[in-house]
């Protein structure tokens, strides 16, 4: 049976028709229910696997002020090879830095399969004219970027201009061209999980093709709980539109143990067709050494300590 | 770039993510061959015994005494001797004992825990973090009231009913015996406590707590037996008073027994709760809340949520959502920490519960199973739900105690309230809604003992428990539980 579309203030037309109904989101239950999934105990082989895909997942991230290219083409080696003694261990998804620092990356990567992400669209706060965030996007496209990392106007989806935060999402897709759109709804700022929700479908119906949870530079960024509400509502607009949306977890996830948490999140809620670095990301700078930790505890038994593994 | 290509020639990566067994140790559990009866402080041998097994395997754990008549006459004679002392004991030496009792379950609430999923068949993450913590809560809370019962009931001078005979159900072995034994002793009486046939291990277990907690000999007795044990605790002179929790046929068979004889009863029996979710409600949460509703602890839940009425407009969606959540639940090992739907206790309730399915599906109702490999050995029965029910259905009137859910609809909120009550029961109720007014509009018409907002399934030592009709009388929890423990001057 369909269901007529329940729709907020200044969301009404241009979202597709078949988009699902907003709904709510019950804070206690979503948190009980994400406290529940983080019990599950991953182990032995199960553990490997799970460690070995967070790291295929992963965007190797380095967002700072200090970046430069020799720092960034030393990221560029590790996302490669995370492990320069163990060559099992395979590449990350994509290593995501600011505009400037892309033609660096993509040199040092040509050939590798690991994927070029830019942060742009006035990141971290989206508070700059459309026309400087479009150029923004398309400086990165053109420089080679193969994903865009762009932010929503958090400040005109909190003032319930739903429709001017669609429309700039619709655009940056445009400018986007070929390069894959992730849209970040920087959860800690919408105070709500219903606006997690909100925002999520929003940006859903604008054609992202990913969903990401944070910019990384805000505490309390990808919790649980957020990202559960978010996989929810992919799930929603996957039945309803038979459309798989990505999901991006980035921001405060540091050790393998809760990299793991993530994954079977998104295991049980959207199932095993998400669990590939076409549909999952993780953010991360420093999870990538814990996973190395673990797994070569899986593989020879003992810890070995920080000094073993290369820190970019 | 030679490990550039040695990369691209790994075997594809599996797409199926399957966990590998997590299963809790059980060394921590240190299992008797043989078990007497705790009474009087002792170990006391019976003549008869029986094999108590582990419904996850039909593997025998351990021999339990059979209790006779004479035996639980015994019972009976330690705990008036006892109550001698235990009822002129300061109020606040009572209030240590069972502060003792409380920090010694959560010391050792692992070891309860295992035990409690090996005998009973329930997932070790909910012992482990349901049961036992509720156990240990329920014992700290009525610590506190022990000394303060003048404050309770004032100008009233309540006073201990004397020895308190106990028949607790096998579906929260350790949770009932501490609903039971809590407020009992905090009030000052003494207790004769009968566990279920099928899950005495725990009870046995937390004789060896009252002796740790030193708790004086005879305040707590246990005798272990079949259902003739509690028909001749419920028989026998001297005791003041029987807490009943189980079925309503034996309940209603305790209430004959007892008519006409001055001892005070409650009766804690079945239900049939209606679980009723409007169309504005978190759907995904909701959905949640319906799962854990009926599949939790296998659905061996007097309060479980069995009917499931949704508003008709979401009714497909939902049922949808629903089919999906089922399909992730995992059945098996009570002891794998993974585990969300555990062995059936025994095998006359699965018997029950196959009957009762095949009703259903006679009756014309559709029924849905997710796939689910079940385990050979042992007792089980994979998470069902019935759509396309009727109210006159017997799968929408009879208690299945097991992991079936009914689903019927209705319209309006009237209609709800209309559909939820017309059953012989009353022990609890949920209602699924964004509107706060509307919940508390539903709360105020719905005969139910306990009523759920937006949650289901929820426990609190403060909060009372009981039941409307069939579902029993009398109330166990908070400050209305220690009145059921009292009698007033």
């Amino acid at each position: 049976m369909a269901q007529a579309p329940v729709l907020p203030r200044g969301f009404e037309l241009p979202l597709k028709q078949r988009l699902p109904r907003v709904g709510a989101i019950d804070q206690v239950a979503v948190e009980e229910r994400a406290a529940d999934l983080a019990k599950r105990s991953i182990k032995k082989e199960a553990k490997v696997w799970a460690l070995e895909l967070a790291i295929r997942c992963c965007d190797l991230t380095t967002l700072e002020g200090q970046d430069t290219p020799g720092k960034v083409a030393a990221l560029c080696s590790k996302a490669i090879r995370p492990d320069p003694l163990d060559a099992n261990v395979p590449s990350v998804a994509a290593i995501c830095v600011y505009p400037n620092l892309i033609p660096a990356a993509k040199e040092r990567l040509a050939g590798s399969g690991v994927k070029v992400a830019s942060v742009a669209t006035a990141f971290p706060s989206g508070q700059s004219p459309l026309g400087v965030k479009l150029r923004d996007v398309e400086d990165a496209v053109a420089m080679g970027a193969d994903e865009i990392d762009m932010v929503i106007d958090r400040g005109a989806f909190l003032s319930g201009r739903y429709a001017k935060v669609f429309d700039e999402i619709v655009k940056v897709k445009e400018a986007c061209g070929d390069a894959h759109l992730k849209v970040i709804l920087e959860v800690s700022e919408l105070g709500t999980y219903d606006n997690v929700r909100r925002a999520s479908l929003l940006a859903m119906a604008a054609d992202a093709d990913f969903i990401k949870t944070s910019t990384g530079k805000l505490p309390g960024a990808a919790t649980l709980p957020a990202q559960l509400v978010m996989l929810e509502a992919i799930r929603d607009v996957y039945e309803e539109t038979g459309r798989k949306v990505g999901m991006k977890s980035a921001g405060g996830i540091r050790a393998a143990k809760n990299a793991i948490q993530y994954l079977v999140q998104v295991h049980e809620t959207l199932g095993p067709d998400w669990l590939t670095p076409d549909l999952y990301r993780i953010g991360a700078s420093s999870l990538v050494n814990d996973i190395l930790m673990q797994l070569r505890k899986e593989k020879t038994g003992a810890y070995q300590s920080k000094d073993y593994f290369t820190n970019d | 770039m030679t490990d550039l290509q040695k990369r691209g020639d790994r075997s594809p990566v599996p797409t199926d993510w399957t966990y590998a067994p997590a299963p809790e140790s059980t060394d921590i559990v240190r299992l008797q061959e043989r078990y007497g009866l705790y009474v009087g402080g002792e170990w006391l041998e019976t003549k008869d015994q029986f094999t108590t097994i582990a419904p996850r395997d039909e593997s025998p754990l351990a021999e339990v005494g059979q209790a006779s008549e004479a035996d639980v006459q015994n019972a009976v004679a330690a705990a008036r001797e006892a109550f001698k002392s235990w009822s002129k004991l300061p109020a606040t030496e009572r209030a240590k004992y069972l502060f003792r009792i409380a920090r010694i379950l959560a010391e050792r609430s692992r070891e309860f825990a295992v035990l409690e999923s090996l005998n009973g068949g329930k997932p070790i993450k909910e012992s482990r973090d349901v049961d036992l913590p509720l156990a240990a809560a329920h014992f700290f809370y009525y610590a506190g009231w022990a000394d303060k019962l003048e404050y309770a009931y004032p100008n009233r001078s309540p006073k201990p009913l004397g020895v308190a005979g106990q028949i607790i159900p096998w579906n929260f072995p350790l949770l009932m015996l501490a609903w039971k034994i809590a407020p009992a002793l905090a009030c000052g009486n003494t207790v004769v406590l009968k566990p279920a046939e099928t899950t005495p291990l725990t009870a046995l277990l937390f004789a060896d707590v009252c002796r740790q907690a030193e708790v004086p000999p005879g305040v707590v007795n246990i005798v272990t037996g079949d259902g003739s044990t509690g028909a001749h605790l419920v028989r026998s002179e001297g005791i003041g008073k029987v807490a009943f929790t189980g079925s309503t046929e034996v309940g209603k068979a305790i209430q004959r027994e007892l008519a006409g004889r001055d001892i005070s009863l409650t009766l804690e029996l079945g239900g049939k709760a209606a679980n009723i979710v409007f169309e504005d409600c978190a759907l995904d949460q909701a959905v949640e809340g319906i799962v854990n509703g009926i599949y939790f602890n296998q659905g061996h839940v007097c309060c479980a949520g069995s009917r499931l009425l949704v508003q008709e407009s979401i009714h497909d969606q939902l049922v949808r959502k629903l089919k999906r959540r089922m399909s992730t639940l995992r059945v098996g090992d009570p002891l794998d920490k993974n585990t969300d739907v555990g062995a059936i206790n025994s095998k006359a309730q699965l018997d029950r519960i196959t009957e009762l399915v095949q009703a259903g599906t006679d009756e014309g109702a559709e029924l849905y199973q997710p796939p689910c490999r079940l385990p050979e050995k042992g007792w089980w029965f994979a998470p069902t739900v019935f759509t396309n029910v009727a109210q006159s259905h017997r799968i929408a009137q009879e208690e299945i105690f097991g992991p079936v859910l009914s689903v019927l609809t209705f319209r309006t909120p009237d209609e709800a309230v209309e559909k939820a009550n017309n059953t012989m029961y009353g022990l609890s109720a949920g209602i699924w809604t964004e509107k706060g007014s509307r919940i508390l509009w539903m709360a105020d018409r719905l005969r139910a003992g306990v009523v759920w907002g937006n949650t289901f399934n929820r426990f609190d030592p403060a909060s009372p428990f009981g039941g409307y009709k069939e579902s029993g009388f009398g109330r166990e929890g908070g400050r209305h539980g220690l009145e059921a423990y009292l009698r007033f001057e």
